[in-house]
């Protein structure tokens, strides 16, 4: 049966409405359709189509007729309601892959309906009224952002967690979620090794390092270096282990940590002594003397790579891997010549050398140090230059070599000074060229001292991989010819640089003990976080716009939401703003 | 709290519901004194929220000066000046008796006027019949032929377009020529040529048909052919009409008036009723024709920010990828982003202006005040630029921003009406 409707003064142009018509035709009990404006051609069109009706006599060139037939009457309303829906939703989706701009959240939404991650990098006070509107969004979030209360992580992260979604920081450098590199990160084959970390650098060195073994990546999920703090209580470490436990992909868990407080290292580990995965950890700054049960404690980044990767290869454990490797070069030092000066630009690389060689000198190195200083003893020193009162209005060592080069002079004009020991930390964020940014200072201080009758050496570490932008082996071939000595790790740089002063540090030898018997935890993981694991993630970048980069490189779909302060940072406005919500 | 509404989002939606459901139509044409009751007295009207004479820009002294000879007040420039400056003249907003009014808008109650009736919601505004280009009242000029063409406009071209509305019998549906000139590249505010194209195909027949005498009817048609900016009135009066509609609702922070009178920039918001609010004009930037310069510019002017708030105008800038460079704009990556841009303070596309350009996304519906404040964007209107001296006319084209204190302006007396806040 023909049922006809009349849309006066409704007008449309003929092709958007011959592809409604197409649309139309294709729903289920709809024998035939037509829709089109009532002009007499129309009409006649109609008649020739058998779908003219008396109903149409009426109808103007400026009224939209529907005619369908079909044998159902309640078919209708909803050919009207896919009618009003189409016209109202003409936006044809082109499909790009280059992402978007939009200065709102709403925007943000509308462009990318299925955003699951929002990556926050707006300045600190702002970051976590930001980190909420993607929480009310159901997306999880990245907070790049530093300067974020412990009041307000607590809330944020509780708030995120009731919902069933990760917050990864704040401060959270960087992070990998399904093969997509996310703020400052490094870009690494997908394996079966989980990553969770509270430090950027410890969780780049780890990756890198894996990668570099041949293994790869599943997941890298930062918590934020106060997750483990107990005004937070590992709500995210905790969260991400019971994901990374449920992830079919992943077979080997792996978390770097600073020594947390005791009752939060408590749960933590005794919900990793749950879980039927074997688990790496390494709690940075411990002297690890046994594993236990399934879980695996290391002494430094570089052997806690080494044993996931042995893990997930199925090789047995050796009880130690962190001997010195590779010769050492031979020296040829003044007499003054005995200390080692650390300059980094990755904080938790730093504090590995700093521990490292305290434990060389047998220093005890836990006590409070001067400010700036990861170490200072007898004139070894190690600094992270990353820190923010090296970088009050000057950018990231990683991204600008200029801090750099003026503490390399000013150790070299230190006389005690044999070895500046450095990293160089590769992937997206970082410099394009670091390598080819320090070698003009680094030469010249060769010069120098040459000049003086002696030698200072150069020890570093690249942290990166081949797949990195910057492409690893190239960055050392630069090093090299430079004449700086390269190590594969930051353990072997530093290991290298005692040795160079003939300085060996006493390693244990690690048995794996049986813990208590534990039950096996019951692991729930929501919906949002295994849906974050097991697909490429689509994100609103919120502020610094060359994170979106690695995304769209790798697979992910972002887009950028150029933030500013809303109402420009007026706080009467900000408060008339939330009363008229 | 906000009526019947339960939320602010809630009232804002009704406003904008109530510009799609719009069917606004050009019923008549007729002497402003006719349907302005104010008007026939010695009285005018301008653009913009109200201003005193001493502040208004040259230009729009100039418009005096022309409206006072043209209603015959007086019979030369020195004497309209003095009545004008001795206060003989009383000023009222176009604004204020639902009309509106292209650059300086002044209107006086012998020029005949275009009548929209929204029958939605069965107002009607009013605006001038646009004069073309070169020296024109709105623009300040004052001269005899810019006297005689007015009352051409009151004797000829008026008249003779309201006999041919009266042959056509009920109207011509404005909706219907702004979809499709949306799709022909018009963005309504500096560019009409395809409106101005379909008004003339719409209006020529039935002109045809009325009693007028030949020459009149060959001089009007003739006329309406070279005026590529005459649909612009007639799209100022529509959207007057469908925002007037819109603002009955009297809840929520969408935008239901921008202004500009050279001297400030006022806006209404729905929640807020009549009241203005204002902040200094910016002047507009843009392209200039040779012999012209920025130096030279006036500062905003006109009541054809209603095309604007409307949703159309540099809202729509996508749709007009023909002015695109002609106002400033890069070319069609920057018309997108200024459309987007400006969808970042709008609550959502209008369906019934679908543009092809835009990927057939609706054009931008309900600016937000509240939105505006929150992202520091302006809202961006297209316009043409005066010389700020008197009768030289228009000397470009470009854009000019609303300026932001207005909307905070408005959306803080809204908190504090609603007693949400105390007052600052």
């Amino acid at each position: 049966m023909l049922y006809t409707i009349v849309k006066q003064n409704s007008y449309q142009d003929s092709v958007n409405l011959m592809l409604l018509t197409n649309k139309i035709s294709t729903m289920e009990d709809i024998n035939k359709v037509q829709i089109m404006m009532g002009t007499p051609a129309n009409k006649d069109i109609l008649k020739a189509a058998g779908l003219y009706t008396d109903e149409l006599e009426g109808a103007a060139s400026n009224d939209m007729c529907i005619v369908v037939d079909t044998d159902s009457e309640e078919k209708i309303q909803e050919v009207l309601d896919e009618t009003d829906n189409y016209l109202n939703n003409q936006a044809i989706s082109a499909g790009k892959e280059a992402f978007e701009t939009v200065r709102s959240w709403d925007k943000a939404t509308n462009a990318l309906p299925g955003a699951n991650l929002a990556i926050i990098s707006t300045p600190g006070q702002y970051a976590a009224e930001e980190a909420e509107k993607a929480i009310d969004r159901d997306m999880h979030v990245l907070i790049f952002s530093d300067n974020v209360t412990v009041e307000d992580e607590r809330r944020i992260k509780e708030k995120a967690h009731e919902k069933g979604l990760l917050v990864m920081g704040p401060d959270c450098g960087t992070a990998v979620v399904s093969g997509v590199p996310l703020a400052f990160a490094n870009v690494m084959k997908t394996g079966k090794i989980g990553v969770i970390g509270a430090s950027g650098t410890g969780i780049q060195e780890v990756t890198t390092e894996i990668d570099r073994l041949g293994a790869g990546v599943s997941h890298a999920i930062g918590t934020g270096g106060r997750d483990l703090n107990d005004k937070i209580g590992a709500i995210t470490m905790l969260d991400g282990i019971k994901a990374l436990a449920q992830h079919s992909q992943t077979e080997v868990i792996t978390l770097i940590s600073k020594p947390p407080a005791k009752e939060v290292r408590d749960e933590v580990v005794q919900l990793l002594q749950s879980i039927s995965k074997p688990v790496v950890a390494i709690f940075l700054g411990e002297e690890p003397h046994n594993h236990e049960g399934n879980v695996y404690y290391a002494n430094t980044l570089e052997e806690t790579a080494a044993i996931a990767v042995d893990l997930v290869k199925g090789n047995p454990i050796k009880s130690n891997y962190n001997t010195l490797q590779g010769e050492v070069p031979a020296v040829n030092l003044k007499p003054e010549q005995k200390t080692i000066k650390g300059l980094y630009s990755g904080g938790t690389l730093g504090y590995e050398a700093a521990t490292l060689i305290s434990r060389g000198l047998n220093y005890d190195n836990t006590g409070e140090h001067e400010e700036g200083y990861l170490l200072n003893a007898n004139g070894f020193e190690v600094i992270d230059l990353g820190d923010d009162i090296y970088t009050q209005g000057k950018p990231h060592p990683m991204i600008d070599p200029d801090t750099r080069i003026q503490y390399f002079q000013k150790a070299a004009q230190d006389e005690s000074t044999a070895i500046i020991l450095f990293d160089l930390v590769l992937g997206y964020g970082s410099h394009e060229d670091m390598a080819g940014a320090l070698i003009p200072g680094i030469e010249k201080i060769q010069k120098e001292t040459k000049a003086k009758g002696k030698e200072i050496y150069f020890v570093a570490t690249v942290c990166g991989t081949d797949q990195d932008p910057q492409g690893i082996d190239e960055q050392k071939a630069k090093l090299e010819k430079a004449g700086v000595i390269l190590r594969d790790s930051n353990n072997q740089a530093v290991l290298t640089s005692l040795a160079m002063l003939d300085i060996q540090i006493e390693e244990v030898q690690k048995e794996v003990v049986a813990t208590k018997e534990t039950a096996t935890a019951e692991i729930t993981v929501s919906e949002a976080i295994q849906k974050l694991l097991t697909e490429k993630p689509n994100v609103v970048n919120v502020g610094l716009k060359k994170f979106t980069e690695a995304i769209t490189a790798n697979g992910g779909r972002v887009v950028q939401y150029d933030w500013r302060p809303v109402a420009g940072g007026n706080p009467r406005m900000r408060q008339v703003l939330s009363v008229l919500r | 709290m906000y009526g019947q509404y339960k939320t602010i989002d809630e009232a804002n939606r009704a406003v904008i519901d109530k510009v799609v459901s719009s069917a606004p139509f050009l019923v008549d044409v007729v002497p402003a004194k006719s349907v302005i009751q104010e008007l026939n007295g010695k009285v005018l009207l301008h653009a913009g929220p109200p201003i005193k004479w001493e502040n208004m820009t040259s230009p729009m002294q100039g418009s005096c000066v022309g409206a006072t000879l043209f209603e015959g007040w007086a019979s030369n420039a020195d004497d309209a000046f003095k009545m004008l400056e001795n206060g003989e003249i009383e000023f009222i907003p176009c604004h204020h008796v639902n009309a509106v009014g292209p650059m300086g808008g002044i209107t006086s109650g012998s020029m005949p006027v275009l009548v929209v009736e929204n029958r939605d919601g069965g107002n009607k505004a009013y605006c001038t019949m646009n004069e073309g280009i070169g020296a024109v009242l709105r623009f300040g000029a004052y001269s005899e032929d810019v006297i005689n063409r007015l009352g051409w406009f009151r004797d000829v071209l008026g008249p003779v377009i309201s006999k041919a509305l009266k042959v056509k019998g009920d109207g011509l549906n404005v909706n219907v020529a702004m979809a499709k000139a949306i799709t022909m590249g018009d963005e309504f505010h500096q560019r009409n040529i395809a409106g101005s194209l379909i008004f003339l195909k719409d209006i020529v027949p039935y002109i045809l048909q009325t009693d007028a005498d030949e020459k009149d009817k060959q001089d009007v048609i003739q006329f309406l052919a070279d005026t590529d900016q005459f649909f612009l009135n007639i799209a100022m009066a529509t959207t007057k009409a469908v925002m007037d509609t819109a603002r009955e609702i009297q809840h929520g922070t969408v935008v239901t008036a921008m202004c500009r009178n050279g001297h400030e920039f006022g806006i209404r918001i729905a929640g807020m009723g009549d009241q203005w609010f204002t902040a200094p004009v910016n002047t507009p930037q843009g392209l200039f024709f040779t012999g012209y310069d920025q130096d030279m510019a006036c500062p905003d002017m006109g009541d054809s920010a209603i095309t604007e708030t409307f949703g159309v105008g540099g809202f729509a800038m996508i749709a007009a990828p023909g002015v695109t460079r002609f106002v400033g704009a890069g070319g069609m990556d920057d018309a997108v982003t200024t459309s987007n841009d400006m969808m970042e303070i709008c609550i959502d596309h209008n369906p019934n202006f679908s543009i092809p350009t835009w990927d057939f996304k609706g054009s931008t519906l309900g600016i937000d005040a509240r939105k505006v404040v929150e992202t520091g964007i302006e809202p961006i209107i297209n316009t043409g630029i005066a010389h700020r001296e008197a009768g030289v006319g228009q000397i470009g084209a470009g854009t000019v921003r609303a300026p932001i204190a207005c909307f905070e302006k408005a959306i803080d007396a809204y908190a504090v009406k609603l007693g949400l806040i105390d007052p600052q």
